[in-house]
């Protein structure tokens, strides 16, 4: 039966994305488009030189971090859609610190980006208390706090940061996380350590997860509260710690776009959509670690894939978000892919 | 003072409508046990079908054409919103999951196809929006006419009256009582002969008819185009309205009004002296900041519907 539900396991995400791609084909084909130009030029939008592949890699990283942040509070049974608002706050942070402090680099980087844990970490305090505390639902107040942090840093851009302007200056040489030599491998790409860090904080979770008591605990809140308590765990303690860690890295994920991809912070009209996206990563990666690395990895790719899908076969990039979309709801509703692979199964017997 | 309010009261009507229909639909769907993060999304579908509908038909409609735009964003609206009704009601799936994808999804298929047919990312101005108009006679009474009846849009007086038309039905009517007692207690319910999935489905499909008039209202009103960034928000401030006005649908449009005069005042509070003092970004988190209040229980103590976002399998405890 274990045997049974860990087939299951690997077998419903890939089916969703197959699903989700060929849902994609047939609204090409519908809209009037080439589905194989499409796909091959998603193709050639992902791997097609190294400029691509590691513009891909640049794309993979925040999405990896905020996948992360969404596994890790799911693991305490905790819904946490905050991870955009984290995103913002993180990446005002380590840009805040790149921007205001003079230090040499191996000082000033690791603060920079701890700035940026540290911002996401507090932003997913106050919904971890209140859920622990009082019994608020997180889902509301992580949406609620998604639209503060979106306008509060806004605001601290235009009137802190600069003099009414949109974007402030580039961060000091010491925080970036850009590498001339990455850079000059991949036809001077954007892409920058960030992946590196992505995949530590990756181990890091599999680490207090796996391997450590804090881990059992957080295990343990999430399948059952009032075991846990009844066992002498404190429960409040671990709600609030699950959603500060998930929170850091969302912290960091915003930090790895302030310190690496873009240098500044720019006024948002709208949000980044990489919280959001962890939602579908973390699904897609089934809340484990290495399966959040290859979901961020894939989204990375469906994303800059579609980047070259209008100029090379006509299709808008917004396939890649209804294709995203679709294997969300795949994977959601796995309840009726497993009914259907238990009655296949019966039937082979 | 009298100017004041003339030129305040108008503006609120204008920014809640939308709100306050979305609200509407938020509550049923919650009342009946479904959570619906999606509104979003039915919003966008809904902003969508109205601007293309009354980009395409306007010759052939003539002055009806903003009313028939709305109706068929309603329709639309509740069309999409079957898939999240049968992921979350027939599939058991998890109901914030297929919220947000339905929020991507409408995004994406609206962003598509305005890329598909129109070639760029937005659609033209539309020629048939819905314009201010004076109400007869109720505008020549003395102080309140001018107040309430003058300048104003139709639909924002279209989202009051259905706010009175969903309490009725949800609270006066067998149907409601049945609607409401899924959302509580879908076990008992069931046992009383009532059709738990049934039920849900009709209260989804009313909060995606909901969704898509509000966010057509939206787009006929205030946004007069789609794009990308026509509806950035303004579903889950309804949302936010669902749960501050404690899931009931007089009080949704009492939040909903409340928010629209926070959104109202950010842009009007440059001619009023006290107000402008007041920084800008303390009116735009307001409506955030006090859902978060009313739900820590500093303004009284909010309890979602029981069964709020459970599946309910039959026969299962």
């Amino acid at each position: 039966m274990t045997s049974n539900s860990k087939h299951f396991g690997l077998l419903v995400p890939i089916i969703s994305v197959i699903i989700g791609l060929i849902a994609g084909a047939i609204i090409m084909l519908l809209s009037g488009h080439n589905p194989i130009e499409g796909y091959a030029a998603l193709w050639a939008g992902a791997f097609g030189d190294s400029y691509t592949i590691g513009e891909t890699i640049r794309r993979s990283t925040p999405l990896i971090l905020t996948g992360l942040a969404v596994a890790f509070a799911f693991k305490t049974g905790l819904f946490n859609i905050g991870a955009e608002g984290q995103v913002i706050v993180g990446w005002l942070a380590a840009v805040w610190i790149g921007l205001a402090i003079d230090a040499p680099m191996i000082i000033h980087l690791p603060v920079a980006i701890l700035a940026g844990a540290i911002a996401g970490g507090l932003w997913g305090f106050l919904p971890g208390l209140l859920k622990a505390k009082l019994g608020v639902h997180e889902v509301i107040i992580t949406i609620m706090m998604n639209y503060i942090a979106l306008h509060v840093t806004n605001a601290i851009i235009r009137n802190v940061l600069t003099d009414q302007g949109t974007t402030t200056e580039p961060i000091a040489g010491t925080a970036s996380l850009a590498s001339e030599w990455l850079q000059s491998i991949t036809f001077y790409s954007r892409i920058h350590y960030g992946i590196l860090i992505a995949l530590f904080a990756a181990f890091i979770m599999w680490f207090i997860i796996e391997r450590t008591s804090y881990g059992y605990e957080l295990k343990a809140v999430g399948f059952n509260r009032h075991a846990s308590n009844y066992a002498g765990m404190n429960v409040s303690k671990n709600i609030i710690l699950s959603m500060v860690i998930g929170g850091g890295f969302a912290g960091l994920a915003g930090a790895m776009e302030g310190l690496g991809t873009y240098g500044t912070i720019s006024v948002m009209s709208g949000f980044t959509n990489l919280g959001f996206d962890g939602i579908a990563v973390a699904l897609l990666g089934a809340n484990n670690a290495f399966g959040v690395i290859l979901a961020g990895l894939l989204f990375g790719v469906l994303k800059e894939g579609a980047g070259e899908m209008p100029t090379t076969a006509g299709v808008p990039t917004e396939l890649v978000d209804i294709i995203i979309a679709l294997i969300i709801f795949f994977v959601a509703s796995s309840y009726i892919i497993r009914w259907a692979l238990s009655r296949f199964k019966k039937e082979g017997k | 003072m009298f100017e004041a309010l003339q030129s305040i009261i108008p503006t609120v009507l204008f920014y809640s409508a939308p709100l306050i229909l979305t609200a509407l639909g938020g509550v049923f769907s919650e009342r009946s046990g479904v959570v619906n993060i999606g509104l979003e999304g039915l919003m966008v579908m809904g902003a969508f079908v109205g601007i293309v509908f009354n980009l395409t038909f306007a010759d052939l409609f003539g002055i009806w054409t903003p009313w028939i735009s709305i109706l068929v964003a309603m329709v639309i609206g509740s069309i999409f919103s079957i898939i999240h009704a049968v992921a979350s009601v027939t599939f058991y799936a998890n109901q914030v999951v297929s919220g947000v994808a339905i929020n991507m999804l409408a995004l994406g298929i609206g962003v598509y196809l305005t890329k598909v047919w129109y070639g760029k990312g937005q659609t033209d101005m539309v020629d048939r929006p819905f314009y201010t108009m004076d109400v007869p006679i109720l505008a020549d009474i003395p102080i309140i006419g001018p107040i309430f009846f003058e300048g104003i849009y139709i639909t924002s007086y279209l989202a009051l009256i259905l706010a009175f038309v969903a309490w009725y039905v949800l609270y006066q009517t067998p149907f409601g009582l049945r609607l409401r007692a899924v959302g509580e207690h879908p076990m008992a319910a069931d046992t009383n002969g009532i059709k738990v999935e049934r039920m849900r489905y009709i209260a989804v499909l009313l909060s995606g008819a909901f969704g898509g008039l509000g966010g057509s209202v939206f787009a006929l009103t205030i946004a007069s185009n789609f794009s990308h960034a026509t509806i950035v928000g303004q579903g889950f401030m309804a949302l936010a309205a669902v749960i501050f006005g404690k899931w009931h649908p007089l009080g949704a449009m009492g939040a909903a009004l409340f928010f629209g005069l926070a959104q109202s005042l950010s842009v009007v509070s440059s001619g009023i002296p006290l107000l402008a003092d007041i920084p800008q970004v303390i009116l735009l988190i307001a409506p955030y900041l006090l859902t978060i209040l009313a739900l820590a229980g500093f303004i009284g103590r909010a309890d979602a519907p029981r069964a709020n976002g459970v599946p309910y399998l039959k026969g299962g405890r």
